[in-house]
């Protein structure tokens, strides 16, 4: 099989998740601090819960499609005792504001075709 | 009826790195005290489902003999220190001896803990074809312990776990049981409920859960218990095969190990119980007895002897990490704070 005939290496690996931590061999102190703040945002219980966050950060991990968060967040979910139901309902969420974000654009549109005239 | 399984289970090549693990904490893993014998008297069960670390099921055959269940009776009745009988299988209630094992534990004063299923009582006997719907009845009469398995409050995973249409049995036996006062007597006639996960992940917080099965299960069936124990899934035998089958068993095994916490360990239950598998093999707990790890100086029920039982090493191997990840994993929940 020559090298172009090899099929092509995922981009992102699952594996390399563990990694993250390793960003913070130059500038230590900022990845500290991103952590520090992470963690006390989405794995404390405060006036939502973590069963809550983690339901957020999932509808999150799917509307900037990162597929660390997903696989992340799906554990999250279903170890604070969530069910396919909840999560499925949260990633609707994310879509249903991703589709309304869009569509308010419109407005947009409509102000750029008044300004040429045309509405 | 017996026949030779057990015996013929090679002893699987033992890890070190839980014990490792444990030494390395600054734990000692001797047991604390013998106060409850755990008995397995059938494989047979009504069900066969996925995480079932004993692969029991409608097929299977193995059951505890007279012999074996008399003697038991006998070690009861000699040792006052074990105050609780723990019968589980299989579904200990399809052995043809369950009623008259519980009626004479009880008549001995002991604590009678059933792992019931909740289905069985539902289900015909595998073998018999014999209802089984006066078990809410009896186990009312008798004053016995339940605790069962509900993996969740809802439909999908239950049945996932399960089996098709467990959820819905389990829930009429579950409205039976509190109508005869389980579970709604504030602990008179206690019925814990168990969770498990439905997958390769870690159970939810403990308190957290049982607060929203409590809530889920009056609001939606009326119904109410006393405690719920958050179990994790052990990773031998039928789930460890679809751990494998699905990819994901070192992932699992990476979870389990890196949520080791030394005060989940305090707790396990192999530090106050023996198992009694169903051929009067002994075994520090359910899940070495089904991984063939026999107890080395008192191999069985004939050798009983409290004082060598208490001095005993207790055999660990890597599903250990199961018991001792997280907040802790044992037959009565979690063993420690997270």
């Amino acid at each position: 099989m020559s090298d172009s005939q090899k099929p092509a290496e995922p981009y992102y690996k699952q594996k390399d998740l563990k990694k993250f931590a390793e960003v913070g061999a130059f500038r230590p102190e900022l990845m500290e601090k991103f952590f520090d703040y992470y963690n006390s945002v989405v794995a404390t219980e405060g006036a939502l819960t973590k069963r809550e966050k983690s339901l957020i950060a999932l509808a999150v991990s799917h509307v900037k499609q990162c597929p660390y968060c997903i696989d992340a967040y799906t554990s999250s979910c279903l170890e604070n005792g969530s069910n396919p139901d909840e999560m499925t309902e949260a990633i609707h969420v994310g879509a249903a504001m991703e589709a309304g974000i869009n569509l308010v654009h419109g407005v947009q549109m409509q102000n750029a075709l008044r300004k040429k005239g045309a509405l | 009826m017996e026949n030779s399984t057990a015996a013929t289970i090679p002893e699987a090549k033992v890890s070190t790195a839980f014990a490792n693990r444990v030494f390395h904490s600054g734990q000692d893993l001797k047991p604390t005290a013998l106060d409850t014998l755990q008995i397995n008297i059938t494989k047979l069960c009504n069900q066969a489902c996925v995480h079932c670390h004993v692969d029991s099921s409608p097929r299977r055959r193995e059951a505890m003999s007279d012999e074996t269940l008399d003697r038991i009776l006998a070690i009861l009745k000699a040792d006052d220190q074990i105050k609780t009988l723990d019968i589980t299988g299989g579904a200990p209630e399809l052995h043809a001896r369950f009623k008259d094992v519980v009626k004479e534990a009880r008549a001995l004063g002991k604590t009678v803990m059933i792992r019931h299923n909740l289905t069985v009582a539902q289900d015909p006997h595998p073998v018999t074809k014999e209802s089984m719907h006066d078990l809410p009845d009896f186990f009312a009469e008798y004053g016995v312990e339940i605790v069962s398995s509900l993996p969740y409050y809802q439909e999908f995973f239950t049945d996932k776990q399960r089996g098709s249409g467990v959820f819905k049995k389990s829930i009429t036996t579950l409205q039976q049981l509190n109508e005869r006062g389980f579970g709604t007597s504030g602990g008179e006639r206690v019925l814990n409920l168990v969770y498990n996960p439905v997958g390769a992940f870690l159970p939810p917080n403990q308190e957290d859960l049982e607060k929203t099965y409590k809530k889920h299960l009056k609001e939606n069936f009326g119904i109410s218990f006393d405690q719920l124990f958050a179990l994790t899934n052990m990773p031998i035998h039928r789930f460890k095969v679809q751990l494998k089958r699905l990819g994901t068993y070192e992932e699992y095994m990476e979870t389990l190990s890196g949520a080791f916490n030394p005060a989940a360990a305090k707790g396990i239950m192999c530090r106050n119980l023996v198992s009694v598998a169903y051929d009067g093999t002994l075994y520090d707990c359910d899940f070495n007895q089904v991984l063939g790890m026999k107890l080395r100086d008192v191999p069985d029920l004939q050798s009983w002897n409290r004082e060598k039982l208490l001095k005993r090493t207790i055999k660990t191997d890597d599903h250990c990490f199961g018991c001792t990840a997280g907040a802790g994993s044992s037959c009565g929940g979690n063993t420690a704070d997270e």
